[in-house]
């Protein structure tokens, strides 16, 4: 396996909040990798890090060896990195098929054609006129879901698919993810549900106020490990304060 | 008849106030800038034409064609410059940015032309027309109303049949995601006012074309455009069509009965809109 996507040491901050300290990430071809972790973790800062939407303010990212940190968010869709953003965030005057053609701007070539997400999530092809805003929050997911496939990535990223939507059709949503890695198209994603993400993903990370605390192969994580992590008790309250102030002098 | 002759000439003058309110609507619709500069623009455009006719021996018809792209691409250049600028430090300073153009603009015209009313010559066609019935309809009047026209259908066609146009509607409503789908928003930003200046260039010659034209008469235009698309409606291409056409027999209608109140009448239906129908005519949709 080789390393698609590499994140090398990068901070980002959010204002005056430093959101993700120091975090370095290998994702590697046809590899799923799930970051879980608490509200305000830093997960979402993370992936807009990624996508280019935020800058971090140090460390580097690489995308198949060729480093894009200084490529704004355009331009990285054209070199393979796609977003699925948190809440969905579909274009309002757009109808459902203009939303989905919208990620075939950069002209990327690939498996995923209009047709393709059609075959995906068929009830599309019948409503695809339809204003987007009559969609069920489900159907919206499955909408932005298939925007980003659209500009066919190596890498997809995904924010908190689950948000807002019933567990069935989080699962179902889920349960499309290994015919994306099929078509060669890693895929990183973030997710507060613990247990829906350490059922599909192949590795898991962990982040607390901004720091990885903990990574594995998912299926080998226990789950009071995890918990643990998610909620920062391992390392105790007092403990962790001294440890953030010695790393920041 | 004469009420029907007002009538013809009132939708005629709202097909040059459309021109003039079609870059407005479109930098407002995208960025939401609002561009007090915008008469100023058209005035300039204008000026410009005129001293190209003067210097040179170019027919009006290549002057018009270098000045409108010309024009297109300055507006290009000045989003990319000076209006991102300006976007990136808050709404207001697009305003005072503008504002300050616009002066800039009026003072340069002023010292370099003098304050002399200037037409710019186009021949027979400006005072040419053509008899409907007992009416006497102006060859430029239905000039400006199929260029309104004209440039409508051509915007909206770019705005839902092209890929960039479905981008930049993705843009006026989400920058930050349209970036996440590929798109450089500044890109798509300067050409959405490359767009509005080409618009507005058209308007500042057909105006002069019409009659003689001041180095100040653009803050008089911008009010006349701002109206025309508040009554439309923010956002809606058509709509600002609907209000140039209402602005425009609005007050050729009240002239015919007495002159000096035709423009405050503009003023009264713009008003009156804002307060019983403040989405404007046709219902408000995003570009």
């Amino acid at each position: 396996m080789t390393t698609l996507l590499s994140v090398q040491e990068i901070n980002v901050h959010h204002g005056q909040l430093h959101a993700v300290r120091d975090f370095s990430l290998d994702v590697n071809d046809g590899e799923k990798t799930a970051v879980i972790g608490a509200n305000g973790a830093g997960k979402s800062t993370l992936m807009r890090a990624i996508a280019g939407t935020h800058r971090p303010t140090s460390g580097r990212i690489f995308l198949r060896g060729e480093d894009i940190t200084d490529l704004h968010a355009g331009r990285r869709v054209e070199a393979g990195i796609a977003l699925v953003p948190e809440g969905r965030r579909l274009f309002r005057s757009l109808s459902l098929e203009e939303n989905l053609l919208t990620g075939t701007y950069r002209k990327r070539r690939g498996t995923w054609s209009l047709e393709a997400i059609f075959e995906l999530f068929p009830w599309m092809k019948e409503r695809r006129a339809k204003p987007v805003a009559r969609l069920s929050g489900g159907e919206q997911q499955a909408v932005a879901i298939g925007r980003a496939l659209l500009s066919n990535p190596d890498v997809l990223l995904i924010d908190e698919l689950s948000l807002g939507l019933a567990p069935s059709i989080v699962a179902r949503i889920y349960g499309m993810i290994p015919r994306v890695v099929e078509t060669g198209c890693s895929v990183l994603f973030v997710e507060q549900n613990v247990a829906q993400a350490l059922s599909v993903a192949d590795r898991a990370l962990c982040l607390l106020e901004g720091r990885t605390v903990l990574t594995g192969v998912a299926s080998e994580l226990e789950r009071s490990e995890v918990e643990d992590a998610y909620f920062g008790v391992a390392h105790g309250r007092g403990g962790r304060k001294e440890r953030n102030s010695d790393a920041d002098s | 008849m004469q009420i029907l002759d007002a009538l013809a000439q009132g939708i005629l003058l709202g097909g040059l106030y459309t021109l003039f309110a079609v870059g407005l609507s479109i930098m407002f619709g995208v960025m939401r800038i609002v561009n007090l500069a915008h008469g100023d623009f058209a005035i300039l455009a204008a000026f410009l034409a005129i001293l190209l006719v003067g210097e040179t021996s170019f027919p009006v018809w290549l002057v018009v064609a270098i000045t409108v792209p010309a024009f297109a691409a300055i507006g290009y250049f000045l989003q990319r410059t000076l209006f991102q600028q300006s976007l990136n430090s808050g709404p207001l300073s697009t305003l005072l940015v503008t504002f300050g153009m616009s002066i800039v603009i009026q003072n340069a015209l002023l010292e370099a032309f003098s304050a002399n009313p200037q037409r710019l010559d186009v021949g027979q066609l400006a005072t040419a027309s053509f008899p409907v019935g007992p009416i006497a309809i102006p060859y430029i009047g239905v000039l400006g109303l199929m260029l309104a026209i004209l440039c409508i259908v051509a915007i909206e066609l770019f705005l839902r049949r092209t890929a960039t146009g479905r981008m930049t509607r993705a843009v006026s409503d989400d920058p930050d995601t349209a970036r996440l789908t590929g798109a450089n928003s500044r890109h798509i930003y300067g050409l959405a006012t490359g767009i509005a200046f080409g618009a507005v260039a058209i308007a500042g010659l057909l105006l002069a074309a019409r009659s003689s034209v001041e180095p100040t008469a653009g803050s008089m235009r911008l009010i006349f455009a701002f109206e025309a698309v508040v009554i439309g409606g923010l956002g809606s291409l058509w709509g600002t069509l609907v209000g140039g056409l209402s602005l425009g027999v609005v007050q050729t209608l009240v002239a015919h009965f007495d002159p000096s109140s035709s423009i405050l009448a503009g003023h009264l239906l713009f008003l009156l809109v804002l307060a019983f129908r403040p989405q404007g005519l046709i219902p408000a949709r995003s570009l």
